[in-house]
């Protein structure tokens, strides 16, 4: 099972972002788990400093804004 | 090309709605219909065009660009990138940490900080259709020096004692953003994207300004603002820093009212003193601030600004009269 992590100190796009991945990981009949880091500490530490930012399976994919829809749905699959 | 804009609205407003020329119900509806349609569009066109490019310009990059200059070459690098890097006001923490975190000096960041609300590519261009390039170009000019001088000042006071010292304990990650190559399809993808989002998030401050600027233009005699407002008045300048402060809003929506006052006789620098402080003071940002500076810092941070904001109002006033 992938674990996601949206990165975000609790602004309307980190959660939205959140949303997004659940809402594709469902669509997509896949599971995951998802979790937000919030802490900026812990933000910090995997080196994005935009937010929101998404970390896969401990990687950095995407930083800076919403994510594209197809951008998760690849994640999700690859 | 904008011309169309304008005959747009006069369709709209003496053909279809029938209003008549010398009232001030046309006059206004004919600067609302004219702004709107110009303003929206631009903006969407703008975004769009640098969205294509912006995959290159991150926070992350920017910070790269900097870290390890001397000042003289860190300090414009800063006002010049901030302006056109893009990072919702939410970033502004880990940006800020980040920036300290890689050696940047706090006098930079805070100059990346104060540019980056005050200029932006698309409230230049709006402001450049509105009121001129010459204009546009003398507040880009007035903003990046502002910026610079905040920070130099920020610097030269040694205020880093005023800075969280959780700060400084942070450490960070390597930036392990994939560097990724975009195809066009991707791009045009993530423009379009950037245009939903940021116009998703200023229109409503956009539309007020030109119902503002709208109302100013068609029911507010001509002598009005004159008689208040002109140069001689020595109060004008620091009245509009002070009106600022609390109105919060994007650069963008801003220059209609700007527009519309300038129409009216109200001298360019305290215009442009006023866009300024708009811009970039304002409660929200130093509430998210707050998390990284003690209240000193930020009080300092807001006095230098008003000083600035005044001078450049005097300046111009002085300058262009």
């Amino acid at each position: 099972m992938k674990t996601f992590k949206v990165l975000g100190s609790g602004c309307k796009k980190c959660s939205k972002t959140a949303e997004m991945i659940q809402a594709k990981a469902d669509e997509l009949g896949v599971k995951i788990s998802l979790e937000k880091v919030t802490d900026v500490g812990d933000i910090m530490a995997y080196g994005v400093m935009s937010t929101p930012g998404v970390v896969m399976d401990e990687k950095v994919v995407h930083a800076g804004g919403l994510p594209d829809n197809g951008d998760i749905a690849e994640w999700i699959k690859a | 090309m904008l011309s169309i804009f304008t005959k747009l609205a006069d369709l709209i407003t003496y053909v279809w709605l029938g209003l008549d020329p010398t009232t001030s119900l046309a006059k206004s509806t004919h600067f609302f219909v004219e702004d709107v349609t110009k303003i929206f569009f631009l903006t969407s066109l703008i975004i769009f065009l640098v969205g294509l490019f912006r995959t290159m310009l991150t926070p992350e990059r920017v910070k790269e660009f900097i870290g390890g200059r001397p000042r003289y070459v860190s300090y414009p690098l800063a006002v010049g990138l901030g302006s056109v890097t893009p990072f919702c006001s939410c970033s502004s923490v880990p940006l800020f940490i980040g920036f300290l975190e890689s050696g940047i000096p706090l006098g930079v960041t805070m100059a990346f900080l104060i540019a980056s609300p005050m200029i932006n590519e698309v409230a230049v261009v709006i402001l450049a259709a509105a009121v001129g390039w010459k204009v546009a170009l003398l507040y880009v000019l007035a903003g990046l020096t502002v910026g610079i001088i905040g920070g130099v000042l920020i610097e030269r006071l040694k205020l880093e004692k005023w800075v969280e010292e959780y700060v400084w304990q942070i450490r960070m990650g390597k930036s392990a953003l994939p560097a990724g190559r975009f195809s066009w399809k991707k791009r045009m993808r993530f423009a379009w994207g950037q245009v939903k989002e940021i116009v998703g998030r200023i229109w409503i401050y956009v539309l007020i300004g030109i119902g503002l600027g709208a109302i100013l233009h068609g029911f507010v005699p001509q002598d009005f603002f004159v008689s208040y407002a002109s140069s001689s008045n020595p109060f004008a300048v620091p009245i509009a820093v002070l009106a600022g402060i609390p109105l919060y809003s994007n650069a963008t929506g801003v220059i209609p009212v700007i527009e519309a006052l300038m129409a009216k006789g109200v001298p360019l620098g305290t215009l442009l003193a006023l866009m300024m402080s708009v811009a970039a003071i304002s409660l929200p940002e130093m509430i998210i601030l707050r998390k990284v500076l003690k209240p000193k810092l930020i009080a300092t941070f807001v006095s230098i600004l008003f000083v600035a904001f005044i001078l450049v109002g005097y300046g111009f006033n002085f300058l262009l009269t």
